[in-house]
C-alpha cells in the first residue's frame, strides 16, 4: 500500500529535457521508480539516455498515457507553461499530477484547479517537493535515500521539514511522504492525505507539518478529531514571523491576526495532537508513540 | 507586493473605473500645488500601506490650498503603525451620498475568489463581518459578467448602477494578477456617478514575468532587504541578534522559532538559500548577513538533501574564504542529512576559527544564542 503512489505507478515527466526535469528524472530512476517517458511537444519522437535506461519522449500527456500506460505526471514546466501543461494532464485523464514548479501565478492555479474539480486526476502542488513512497516510487524532487519503507506518513507544506522528520525517524522508516506545498491555493490538502493515511494498513503514525498562512491546520485539526484514528503529531513553523512579511514561501503571511501558528497549535492540540516545539522535539514525540 | 492608494488608483483609471481626480505630493508645497491645480476643497492623505491612517491622523480635509500645504506638513514624516509617510494624495473632495464596500479576494480555504459586497462602507469591514455578518454579500466567483455584478449589487444593497464598475473591478483583478482588490469606500456622489475614493490591491508577485510595466516596490524600507533582493536572495530583516541562513523556508522559519525559543536573544533575519544552494549563494548570503550591524552570532542551518552535507561544507568553507577579513563573527553550524559525516569531517578539518559545529538544531541555537549574549 502506501498512499497516492506505490510500485504500480507508471510515471511520465512533463518537462523532462529541461535541466531540472532531466536532473530530477535521473533521481527518480535511482530511487526505483518506473519512469515510461517525457511529454515535450516540440521534441516528440526523440529518446533521451538517463545513466542507460532509454526513455522516449511524447508530444502529449493522453500519447504518452496511450503509449505507456503512465498514471502518474510529475510536471518541471516552467510558471508561464504551467497551467497549459496541468489542464492537458487533466484532460488525459491521468490519475495524479503532481507540480513540482515554484512560482506560479495564483490565478493559474485557481484556474487549473477549478478545471480539476469533479476529474480523474488528484493535482498535489503547486511549489511542492513532490511524493514519495520509499523503495516504490518517487514522484517529485524529496531525497529517496533519507530513509526506508517504513510506517510513518508525513504530510507538510514545507520540503525540507518533511525531510528533516523523514530522517529523524529513520529508524521507524516511511510509508509515504507527501509535500504539499506552500502556495495559497494547493491541489491536495492536509485533509487529503490524512484521509489517506488512515485508510493505509501500512502507515501507523501521521507527522503533520504546518506553517503560517491561512487555516489549513485548523481544518485539519478538526478533521483529525472526527476522522482520524491513528495517532497524528503536529509542527508547526513560524511563530517568530511579522505580521503581513511574506516568509519565503507564498502563501507563509500573517494577515493581521489571521494564519498564526499560535492559533495553528492551539487548534492541533485542542484536536488531542501532541505539537513538538521543534521538529527534533516533534520526533521524539512520534518516537515515544512508535514505541509505547 | 501590496500597493500605494494612489498606485491602486492609477490601476483603477486605466481600467476606466472612476476615480477623483489627484495629485501625488512629497512636500507641503507640492501638495498646495495641488490642491490650486485641482481646485475647490481636497482631501490630503497620507500614502503607506498599511490601515489605520484615518485614525491614526493621517487623512485631513483642506478647504484651502493653505490648509492643504498644512495638512501636508502634519502628515509627511508621520510613523503610521511603523511605516514613515513619504508622500500623499491630494484629491478632490467628493460631495458623498452613499458609502459601500467591495473587494475581490482570494479564499484559500475554497481555493477560489470570493467577491465581497456591503452597503456600510467607510468603516471597518471586518468589524462588520464580526458583528453583522448578514451585511457583508460574500458569494465565490471564478467568473464575473454584469448578471452576476447586477446581482451582488442589489444583494448587498448597492445601486445596480454600479454593476458596471463591478465588472471593471474583476477586470483589474484577473488582468493585473491581483489577489486583493479592495475599495473601501466606493460611494455614490450627489450627483449619481459610483467612485472608487480608495483602494487596496495586492498583486501576485509569481505573475510579475507577465507584468513588465509593474511599480517597482520601493516601501522596502530596510536597505539590507533591498540589497538581499537585488541579489536575488528570500531575506527579510527582523529585529534579534542572531543572523540565520538555512535551505529551505520551512526550516527557516522552525530555526527563527528555535532560536527565539531558545532565550535571551532573538532571530534578526529570515534567509532562505534555498534546495540546491551552491557555494557562491552561500557567501551571498552571508555578506548580507555579516553587513547587518545588528548581528552578533550567525546560525546556519542546512539539511542537505539534494545537496549533501559535504558539498554544503565545502560551500561554507568556500564562501568564508570569499569574504576573507569581512567575516568577522562567530558561525554556529549545524548539518544534517546526506552525507552528514562527511560534512562534518570536512568542517572540523578545516578547524576555521570562526565556526562551531553542533549536531542538534536545538543545541545549535543554544550556542548561538550565548554567543550573540556574549557578543552583545
Amino acid at each position: 500500500m502506501a498512499i497516492f503512489i506505490d510500485e504500480g505507478s507508471r510515471v511520465v515527466v512533463q518537462g523532462m529535457t529541461g535541466s531540472e526535469g532531466s536532473k530530477h528524472t535521473a533521481r527518480m530512476l535511482r530511487a526505483g521508480t518506473t519512469i515510461v517517458g517525457g511529454v515535450n511537444a516540440r521534441k516528440a519522437g526523440q529518446r533521451v539516455d538517463f545513466d542507460g535506461t532509454s526513455l522516449p519522449v511524447f508530444g502529449t500527456v493522453a500519447e504518452a498515457m496511450a503509449e505507456t500506460g503512465a498514471t502518474v505526471s510529475v510536471l518541471f514546466v516552467p510558471p508561464a507553461f504551467c497551467k497549459a501543461a496541468v489542464i492537458e494532464a487533466v484532460d488525459a485523464g491521468i490519475g495524479l499530477a503532481v507540480v513540482i514548479t515554484e512560482g506560479v501565478p495564483v490565478h493559474d492555479t485557481a484556474a487549473f484547479w477549478a478545471h480539476s474539480v469533479g476529474s480523474a486526476t488528484r493535482i498535489i502542488g503547486p511549489n511542492c517537493p513532490g511524493v514519495i513512497s520509499p523503495g516504490k516510487c518517487n514522484a517529485g524532487i524529496i531525497p529517496a535515500d533519507i530513509t526506508k519503507p517504513g510506517r510513518v506518513g508525513v504530510v507538510s507544506k514545507s520540503g525540507t521539514l518533511t525531510y528533516q522528520l523523514m530522517h529523524e525517524l529513520r529508524d521507524f522508516g516511511c510509508s509515504t511522504a507527501v509535500g504539499i506545498g506552500g502556495d495559497p491555493i494547493v491541489g491536495t490538502t492536509h485533509i487529503d492525505a490524512l484521509q489517506a493515511f488512515q485508510d493505509d494498513p501500512e502507515t501507523e503514525l501521521v507527522v503533520l507539518i504546518g506553517e503560517i498562512g491561512g487555516d489549513a491546520e485548523e481544518r485539519a485539526a478538526a478533521y483529525v478529531q472526527r476522522h482520524v484514528t491513528k495517532p497524528v503529531v503536529g509542527y508547526v513553523a513560524g511563530f517568530t514571523a511579522p505580521e503581513g512579511k511574506t516568509m519565503g514561501h507564498a502563501g507563509a503571511i500573517v494577515s493581521g491576526s489571521s494564519g498564526t501558528a499560535e492559533a495553528k497549535k492551539k487548534a492541533l492540540e485542542a484536536a488531542g495532537i501532541a505539537v513538538g516545539r521543534t521538529p527534533g522535539e516533534t520526533a521524539l514525540l512520534a518516537r515515544e508513540l512508535l514505541t509505547g | 507586493m501590496d500597493l500605494f492608494e494612489h498606485e491602486a488608483r492609477d490601476l483603477f483609471a486605466r481600467h476606466g473605473i472612476p476615480v477623483p481626480p489627484g495629485e501625488v505630493a512629497t512636500t507641503p508645497a507640492g501638495a498646495y500645488a495641488a490642491a490650486v491645480a485641482i481646485g475647490g476643497p481636497v482631501v490630503v492623505k497620507a500614502q503607506v500601506k498599511t490601515g489605520g491612517r484615518g485614525k491614526a491622523g493621517g487623512v485631513k480635509l483642506a478647504g484651502t490650498p493653505a490648509e492643504a500645504r498644512a495638512a501636508a506638513e502634519a502628515i509627511l514624516g508621520m510613523d503610521i503603525k511603523g511605516h514613515t509617510v513619504h508622500k500623499v494624495l491630494v484629491t478632490a473632495a467628493s460631495a458623498i451620498a452613499d458609502e459601500y464596500y467591495f473587494s475581490f479576494l482570494l479564499d484559500r480555504a475554497n481555493r477560489t475568489w470570493l467577491a465581497m459586497a456591503s452597503a456600510e462602507g467607510g468603516t471597518d469591514i471586518e468589524e462588520v463581518a464580526a458583528t453583522r455578518p448578514e451585511a457583508l454579500v460574500r458569494q465565490p466567483v471564478l467568473t464575473f459578467d454584469l448578471a452576476t455584478a447586477k446581482d451582488i449589487a442589489v444583494a448587498a444593497g448597492l445601486p445596480e448602477s454600479a454593476a458596471d464598475v463591478l465588472v471593471r473591478l474583476w477586470e483589474v483583478f484577473v488582468r493585473e494578477d491581483c489577489t486583493l482588490v479592495e475599495v473601501n469606500p466606493l460611494v455614490r456622489t450627489e450627483s449619481g456617478e459610483i467612485v472608487a475614493l480608495d483602494g487596496k490591491i495586492t498583486l501576485d508577485d509569481s505573475a510579475a514575468f507577465r507584468h513588465a510595466e509593474r511599480p517597482v516596490d520601493t516601501a522596502a524600507g530596510d536597505p539590507l532587504e533591498r540589497a538581499a533582493h537585488a541579489k536575488g536572495l528570500n531575506y527579510v530583516k527582523l529585529t534579534g541578534d542572531v543572523g540565520v541562513i538555512g535551505n529551505g523556508a520551512g526550516l527557516v522559519m522552525s530555526t527563527l522559532d528555535v532560536v527565539a525559543q531558545a532565550g535571551g536573544v532573538g532571530p534578526a533575519n529570515f534567509l532562505d538559500i534555498g534546495g540546491g544552494a551552491s557555494a557562491q549563494v552561500m557567501a551571498d548570503g552571508l555578506e548580507i548577513i555579516l553587513g547587518d550591524a545588528d548581528v552578533k552570532s550567525v546560525f546556519v542551518n542546512v539539511f542537505g538533501g539534494i545537496t549533501a552535507c559535504d558539498a554544503v561544507a565545502d560551500g561554507i568553507l568556500q564562501a568564508l574564504g570569499m569574504l576573507g577579513d569581512r567575516a568577522t563573527k562567530p558561525l554556529v553550524v549545524r548539518l544534517d542529512g546526506n552525507n552528514v559525516k562527511r560534512g562534518r569531517e570536512i568542517l572540523v578539518e578545516a578547524g576555521h576559527p570562526l565556526v562551531t559545529m553542533v549536531e542538534t538544531m536545538d543545541d545549535a541555537a543554544r550556542t548561538a544564542a550565548r554567543l550573540a549574549a556574549r557578543g552583545a
